[in-house]
């Protein structure tokens, strides 16, 4: 892996073939309705070498799984980057001063997983965060709150992601203690940001909250569950759903993020 | 060493009985490999009652992943025991939709307390007792502020503690409600200081210039904590 590949070319064909067709899925059912042009698969997911990587269902080596944050973050990165400096977009100045101090732990994370890949480091892909106009654009004034849903699913999908990678860490202490200190900024991230947009900072059963569209369903499948370990958790099912956020893996987080990738 | 590796290979036994006993224990036969493992290899601590139920005189924290288990157990009864304790309160000073976050809150924590000790079955350590004289429940600012400390130190001490773990279902487990903890301390500290950059939701304080949440080891953790915690803990984690 190098610089001028990006996630997609290193990880296994199965999943960039599934992510490419729920892609098409989705934006076929996109909000700009039958009209929709699909897009042409980018030259990105049809470059689909033999990858030297193991499936979804064996162990991911560290560099793998390190290339998958840092393409998530690159995600979040650019996402409030591009937030901060729209205009007229953010029109709450303590609201503004939240996105700020996240965007800068996204921009740390990406210039550490870039650190600690060094030249294994993936390159930065090309979003569109309309999902090939799925979702109107969310750095246009007006779009506030576009922006803020898309926020708080790219954050929620953020926890779910870290924390389904953390077993492929456990051999290697360091990254894995990395991991979990970047996992819990994401979970403050998400929790701040369901409170701007009124809601609690948990999540309820699998419910997205009100103005989620229904194309971000994926984010919280799953968020349900009320045993662990075959114990069922005690209290209301609320409750016991609250009280363990659930993983996703890297396909089902790559099938999410992938919509967002040019 | 014969008597050290016939000991561990009894309790090997007696975990692997109680692992078949139903699907609830698979969570023992997993820790049961480790624990017997460890006591192969002569660390410390290799006699059958090493974490044991002593409300009396104390719990012990041994090194291995039924010590770190036993540790989150430590801190949630401490988690769930403060609010508790804030939610029975009256005239704290807290709103209706603060109450309302410290009754969620609350029983989250009851929820991972009471996991832990089905989860650790005749390996819990007993029931601590607290000791909360140091706040005043009818401030709201001690309130939140306890509630801060409580959170933030939940989450550097999962956050520590997963290197610690051998066994990759509990290191999940851990990683479930840490990014709970943690959306309970940017919601408190939203609370303190609403929508707030630099001492706020994941202010400087607690987040460092590479974008890293803390991490600390139990005996950090546990020498923060002791204020609030009166029954004694021997902790042979790190």
């Amino acid at each position: 892996m190098n610089m001028n590949e990006n996630l997609f070319d290193a990880i296994d064909p199965e999943i960039t073939e599934k992510v490419i067709s729920r892609r098409n899925v989705l934006r076929g059912a996109g909000l700009m309705g039958a009209g929709l042009v699909l897009a042409s698969v980018p030259a990105t997911f049809a470059l689909l070498s033999n990858s030297a990587f193991g499936k979804q269902n064996t162990p991911q080596d560290v560099t793998t799984v390190l290339n998958f944050a840092l393409t998530l973050e690159y995600l979040e990165e650019e996402f409030y980057q591009r937030a901060i400096t729209a205009s007229g977009l953010i029109a709450d100045a303590a609201e503004k001063a939240v996105f700020t101090q996240i965007h800068k732990h996204e921009a740390a994370h990406v210039a550490f997983l870039k650190g600690a890949l060094g030249s294994a480091a993936v390159a930065k892909p090309t979003f569109d965060f309309t999902a090939g106009g799925a979702f109107p654009d969310p750095f246009t004034a007006g779009n506030y709150q576009t922006f803020l849903a898309l926020s708080q699913a790219f954050e929620d999908t953020g926890v779910r992601a870290y924390k389904g990678q953390a077993g492929n860490l456990i051999s290697d202490k360091a990254t894995l203690t990395a991991a979990l200190q970047i996992h819990s900024v994401e979970a403050r991230h998400a929790a701040e940001v369901r409170r701007i947009r009124g809601l609690k900072g948990w999540i309820t059963g699998s419910d997205p909250g009100a103005g989620i569209p229904p194309q971000a369903a994926a984010v919280y499948a799953g968020e349900q569950v009320t045993s662990q370990l075959n114990i069922q958790i005690a209290g209301s099912s609320a409750a016991a759903s609250e009280a363990f956020d659930e993983p996703l893996t890297m396909e089902q987080v790559l099938a999410i993020a992938g919509l967002f990738i040019a | 060493m014969a008597d050290i590796i016939k000991a561990s290979q009894q309790k090997l036994d007696v975990l692997d009985n109680v692992a078949r006993s139903g699907d609830r224990r698979t969570f023992l036969k997993w820790a049961g490999a480790t624990v017997a493992l460890f006591t192969v290899a002569g660390a410390a601590g290799c006699s059958d009652d090493d974490t044991t139920t002593n409300p009396g005189t104390g719990a012990t924290l041994t090194n291995d992943d039924f010590g770190v288990l036993n540790y989150a157990y430590a801190l949630e009864q401490l988690e769930a025991a403060f609010y508790t304790k804030v939610v029975a309160s009256t005239g704290t000073g807290l709103s209706a939709d603060e109450m309302k976050i410290m009754t969620d809150i609350r029983d989250h924590e009851i929820a991972h307390r009471d996991f832990f000790k089905a989860a650790l079955t005749t390996k819990a350590i007993g029931s601590l007792e607290v000791d909360f004289s140091s706040i005043d429940f009818t401030k709201r600012d001690q309130i939140l502020a306890a509630a801060k400390t409580f959170e933030d130190l939940g989450v550097s001490a999962y956050n520590g503690a997963g290197k610690l773990l051998q066994d990759a279902n509990f290191l999940l487990i851990a990683g479930k409600i840490v990014s709970v903890e943690a959306r309970h301390a940017a919601t408190i500290r939203d609370l303190i200081n609403p929508k707030n950059a630099g001492i706020g939701f994941a202010g400087d304080d607690v987040v460092d210039a590479m974008g890293l949440d803390m991490a600390k080891n139990p005996s950090v953790v546990l020498a923060a904590a002791k204020t609030y915690i009166k029954t004694s803990i021997t902790n042979n984690l790190p």
